[in-house]
């Protein structure tokens, strides 16, 4: 654990990032903007994995693994997002979420 | 952190919405390093920071003109967004702060070699089925990108 600093100074700076990341996917328009959104929700929920395991339960490891995988879906999520989107660029030359009507070629 | 994580969603011009986002990752990673997680501080930098970075950036360099300012939502839609945040936010924190976290004191250094040792056992409480999982899904997700990525020409290819 770091010295000098509480689990609920960490858990509350993972609850904000949490939340700016919900009201970015909320108010952007834009997809690849939408995908950083995402980022940042997961990436909090793996500081909160990691912080909880790292506080109250140091003998065991089940936190890290499940960060570990977090990391690896995510990592999968934005290669297959991003390829989807240029993929949608390439057919309608836009990637606002408004101009998207069709996702089946 | 919170700084770099509000610009990342509020900054108008893409590509330095996605720096910003950078920036945020390597804070992360240096959690993991302050509380002796070298490893997954590392698999943190890589994967994020060098490979997740990178994506975005081609795909706004593909996508959009550098100087294109996007549009903002309505302002309506922003404050009831942003009122639902900070309600969320005020339930996640009340909680927080009324739960009693029974903190044990320690400074346990975790190894690789402890990570590598139980992730890969097979006894109870080890983790070799997810990790292989893992790697089907990593496989199934790189063929599907390249597919949806190259998707009319292949079509084109078989039709021929």
């Amino acid at each position: 654990m770091i010295e000098g600093i509480t689990i609920y100074e960490i858990l509350t700076l993972t609850t904000i990032i949490f939340f700016i990341g919900v009201y970015g996917f909320l108010t952007r328009t834009n997809l690849i903007s939408m995908l950083i959104s995402v980022e940042l929700i997961l990436n909090a929920s793996v500081v909160n994995f990691v912080i909880i395991n790292k506080y109250l339960y140091p003998d065991v490891l089940q936190g890290v693994f499940f960060s570990i995988f977090i990391i690896a879906v995510a990592a999968a999520e934005t290669a297959l997002a991003i390829s989807i989107i240029i993929n949608l660029y390439r057919q309608i030359s836009s990637v606002e979420v408004k101009d998207t009507e069709i996702m089946k070629y | 952190m919170i700084v770099f994580a509000v610009a990342a969603v509020s900054n108008r011009k893409m590509l330095r919405s996605v720096i910003y986002l950078l920036f945020v990752l390597v804070g992360v990673a240096g959690i993991f390093f302050l509380i002796d997680y070298n490893f997954l501080a590392a698999v943190q930098l890589t994967v994020y920071a060098g490979g997740i970075i990178v994506l975005m950036i081609f795909s706004v360099l593909l996508v959009h003109h550098i100087e294109l300012e996007l549009e903002l939502a309505k302002p309506l839609k922003q404050v009831i967004a942003g009122i639902t945040c900070l309600i969320g936010i005020g339930v996640v924190l009340s909680t927080i702060y009324t739960h009693d976290f029974n903190v044990v004191e320690n400074a346990n250094t975790t190894t690789t070699a402890d990570i590598g040792s139980k992730m890969l056992s097979y006894e109870a409480g080890g983790f070799v089925l997810p990790f292989e999982v893992v790697s089907i899904l990593l496989l199934a997700a790189m063929v599907g990108a390249i597919i949806i990525a190259k998707g009319k020409k292949l079509v084109n290819k078989t039709e021929d």
